[in-house]
């Protein structure tokens, strides 16, 4: 996206200049350069919350859009999301002190038998840059650690990803598990990964598939409003 | 309709990205996935299945399985007149289960199997290994790996992302067809360039020669 040079020196760009910059380093995948305008931005006495909405994740929602439009393809996304982690490992610490919103927590992990979390990361830090509070339980997870760290926590929302189609039946134990236990109605479960659809996550009763990551975060702050409301 | 062609002379190139227009006379239509041309082509000359004919849906379709369906079920169509059976030479290859309602709903068989690795190791004893921490290659995909999974997944371009694709994994499984040293060389090479260790196992071609029998 950029056609800047190398010759751009980030700290003599005045704010509006810088976060359209960001925006182009993120799309371009550039992690030293987000970083440093990170840390430029605090300098300047930008509040961390406004650095990630304002820079990061407008700059993360264009790439989800390239993406869905086929312009970005899987190799370009991990690379502005590796970016993106550089700004956001140094934004979270900032962000709790200073008490940034919260829209919500999940446990969010990839289902049993399945190792594959490239999908599951993007939403996470997705998630994480919308404000939900994300607890990752990586890869290979049984029923069990899904509920419990629901239960325990204080979880809103239960996330589960799978890649393979063996595996994906296996979310569907997890939400057995939870009915049986009479606490179906207590999360909201949001489901996602290459080979589900919609019809499958209706099938295994999720409240939601997410086919991307923009979608899950859109999804989980719709449901959250609804959950908000009725309370 | 048929065409005289050979194994050899069909390239893993015209396969991967135009498939097969169609190889033999039969009454049996097989519509294959590109990657197993060759393996089919091989059973159908060693058992002597002259009833059966092959065409094939570009290789390639194995990066987006959920273009399969659609592509299947257009075969079919195409086909249905002019054959008096036909066989869909595919597993459910990450298709979410939509292969096989596609499958059901034209009245054709499928292989039923998650994909061609496990049904070329034996589905069942597949499924109970559990490797879940395994990366498999065939033969079609070890000889294309740069075109399937090097460069699809930018490792030409970023290679420092191999861990995040790859970091999860510990083997590369290579499921061999054949017995050839230079391929077990190449699938090694893999196994060494996604920093995996390496893992051969010869199959055959497992559970493809049963499926290919039917309707004999």
């Amino acid at each position: 996206m950029s056609d800047q040079g190398d010759d751009l020196i980030l700290s003599e760009l005045n704010d509006a200049e810088l976060v359209e910059q960001m925006m182009d380093d993120l799309y371009d995948g550039l992690k030293d350069e987000i970083e440093e305008a990170v840390g430029i931005l605090l300098e300047r006495g930008w509040v961390p919350y406004d650095i990630l909405t304002k820079s990061l994740v407008l700059g993360m929602q264009i790439v989800g859009d390239d993406f869905r439009d086929g312009i970005l393809f899987v190799p370009e996304v991990l690379r502005a999301a590796q970016a993106m982690k550089g700004g956001m490992a140094i934004l979270k610490p900032l962000l709790v002190e200073t008490g940034a919103p919260k829209m919500g927590k999940m446990v969010i992990g990839t289902v049993k038998g399945d190792i594959h979390d490239i999908g599951k990361n993007l939403v996470a830090m997705m998630m994480e840059g919308a404000g939900f509070e994300i607890i990752d339980l990586g890869i290979n997870n049984p029923a069990e650690d899904y509920i419990n760290t629901a239960i325990n926590e204080g979880c809103d929302i239960i996330g589960m990803s799978a890649l393979l189609t063996t595996t994906m039946p296996y979310m569907k134990v997890v939400i057995d598990q939870l009915k049986e236990m009479g606490k179906r109605d207590d999360y909201i479960v949001l489901v996602g990964g290459a080979p589900l659809n919609e019809e499958f996550g209706t099938a295994i009763g999720a409240d939601a598939y997410c086919d991307d990551a923009a979608i899950a975060v859109e999804t989980a702050k719709s449901f959250m409003l609804r959950k908000h409301n009725q309370a | 309709m048929s065409q005289d062609l050979k194994p050899r002379d069909i390239t893993d190139d015209s396969l991967r990205d135009q498939g097969l227009s169609s190889v033999g006379a039969g009454k049996t239509l097989v519509i294959a996935c590109g990657a197993l041309a060759r393996e089919i082509l091989a059973i159908i000359d060693a058992n002597g299945l002259e009833h059966l004919t092959l065409t094939c849906l570009p290789a390639i379709l194995h990066n987006t399985p959920h273009d399969i369906p659609k592509a299947v079920e257009d075969a079919v169509n195409k086909h249905k007149d002019d054959y008096d059976h036909i066989l869909v030479a595919y597993g459910d290859c990450g298709t979410g289960g939509q292969l096989q309602s596609v499958c059901a709903r034209l009245g054709v068989e499928m292989i039923d199997s998650p994909h061609c690795y496990a049904f070329f190791d034996g589905t069942t004893q597949f499924l109970e290994r559990g490797e879940v921490t395994s990366f498999f290659l065939t033969d079609f995909l070890a000889r294309q790996f740069d075109a399937f999974v090097w460069k699809p997944l930018g490792l030409d371009r970023y290679p420092d992302l191999r861990d995040m694709y790859f970091g999860n994994y510990e083997t590369l499984v290579y499921l061999a067809q054949t017995d050839d040293p230079a391929l077990v060389q190449t699938a090694k090479d893999c196994a060494a360039r996604l920093g995996l260790k390496f893992d051969l196992r010869q199959t055959g071609y497992g559970e493809l020669t049963g499926f290919l029998g039917k309707r004999a």
